[in-house]
């Protein structure tokens, strides 16, 4: 209940700008829920199996990634 | 937590490589000021030379950019100045460890409320890959193509020699830890010094096919575990995390206070 509530406020939002194309949050996310698209940019492609950890925000070198 | 609020947008994105591990620092330490409620204005932000010193620079909170080696002799006097304010320290290993070592082991033994902040990237990143007091011994750098000769300095032992009060260590694979050691360490009164292992895929890594930004993390999680925890008395070759000294002693600004407050002969 809880998760589905805050799965339903919460988005994996990238700055494309900002993002380097690392690997660094596609490697680590718990549920391969990210991925680096054909310009490297890493996207949210899996916002359905995302638990909204944090864990790719934290991760994330370039500071382009926010849970909002 | 809205990590904008804390960074200076405009200089974004930043100038570090990719895969760097001095942004997850950064983040971490934003995250760190974020839980402890600091107001911006409360916070010095004050770095030398290097590739980890140009973290002030992104951050939106008064910030000082000074000389290699010497971020802690400027902090000193900004603390003495005004010990109301928070004053934090990042470093590069070889700032902290090679021209800036005097100034830290006696920061670390006046014990003035400082947090410093290492970036341990095991080489000097800035400068082209050359080695630093904390070169693996064996490991290859620009200067030491054959591997280098010279054992390194722990730096957790180090402090805790020259009498720092708080001493932590964790890696920017554990990030949330990172933060967290941050906190502790921000809200520590007297001298800190967190050592946190950072990837510089793009010289350290390089040199010593230690693969990519990613990989890297993965080693950092490898070869070490939580002091106290079982992985670690198993294996003594692991490098320790946590916090791993916490002695409260007298804080120099205070002793300094009471002092300038006896000589003027009235109390407050
Ligand atoms: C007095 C002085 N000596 C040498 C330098 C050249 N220099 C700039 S950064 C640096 C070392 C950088 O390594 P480190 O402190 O480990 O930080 P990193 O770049 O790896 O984050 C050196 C030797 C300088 N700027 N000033
Ligand atoms: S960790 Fe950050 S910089 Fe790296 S790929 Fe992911 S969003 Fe991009
Ligand atoms: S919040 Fe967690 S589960 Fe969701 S994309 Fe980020 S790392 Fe993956
Ligand atoms: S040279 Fe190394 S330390 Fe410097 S920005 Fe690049 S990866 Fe980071």
């Amino acid at each position: 209940m809880e998760s589905r509530s805050l799965k339903e406020e919460l988005s994996v939002l990238i700055d494309v700008d900002w993002c380097k194309g690392c690997g660094i949050c596609v490697a680590f996310c718990p549920k391969q829920a990210l991925s680096l698209d054909e310009h490297g940019k890493a996207r949210w492609t899996g916002p359905e199996d995302c638990v909204r950890c944090g864990l790719c925000q934290m991760r994330c070198p370039d500071l382009a990634i926010e849970l909002r | 937590m809205n990590t904008r609020r804390y960074i200076r947008e405009r200089f974004f994105p930043h100038l570090w490589c990719p895969g760097c591990g001095h942004g997850i620092v950064m983040s971490a330490l934003v995250g760190a000021v974020d839980s402890l409620g600091l107001s911006q204005n409360e916070v010095v932000v004050i770095s030398g030379i290097g590739c980890s010193s140009r973290m002030p620079g992104y951050l939106d909170f008064h910030t000082m950019h000074t000389l290699h080696g010497r971020a802690l002799a400027f902090a000193t006097g900004v603390k003495m100045g005004r010990p109301d304010l928070t004053v934090i320290v990042p470093m590069g290993d070889g700032d902290a460890a090679a021209i800036g070592g005097n100034h830290l082991i006696h920061a670390a033994r006046r014990n003035l409320d400082l947090t410093a902040v290492v970036l341990n990237n095991r080489i000097y990143g800035m400068t082209g890959g050359q080695s630093s007091p904390t070169t693996p011994e064996g490991d290859r750098s620009t200067t030491a193509p054959y591997g280098v000769l010279d054992p390194s300095f722990d730096l957790v032992e180090l402090a805790r020699g020259a009498g720092a009060s708080f001493v932590a260590r964790s890696t920017t694979y554990h990030a949330q830890e990172t933060r967290e050691l941050l906190a502790a360490a921000i809200a520590h009164q007297g001298f800190s010094l967190v050592e946190v292992l950072s990837q510089c895929p793009t010289y350290y890594g390089r040199k010593n096919q230690g693969g990519d930004a990613v990989a890297m993390m993965k080693t950092f999680k490898q070869i070490t575990a939580p002091a106290g925890s079982q992985r670690a008395a198993q294996d003594p070759g692991l490098i320790t995390r946590g916090i791993l000294v916490q002695e409260p002693r007298t804080e120099y600004c205070a002793a300094y206070g009471e002092l300038v407050r006896e000589l003027s002969g009235h109390e407050e």
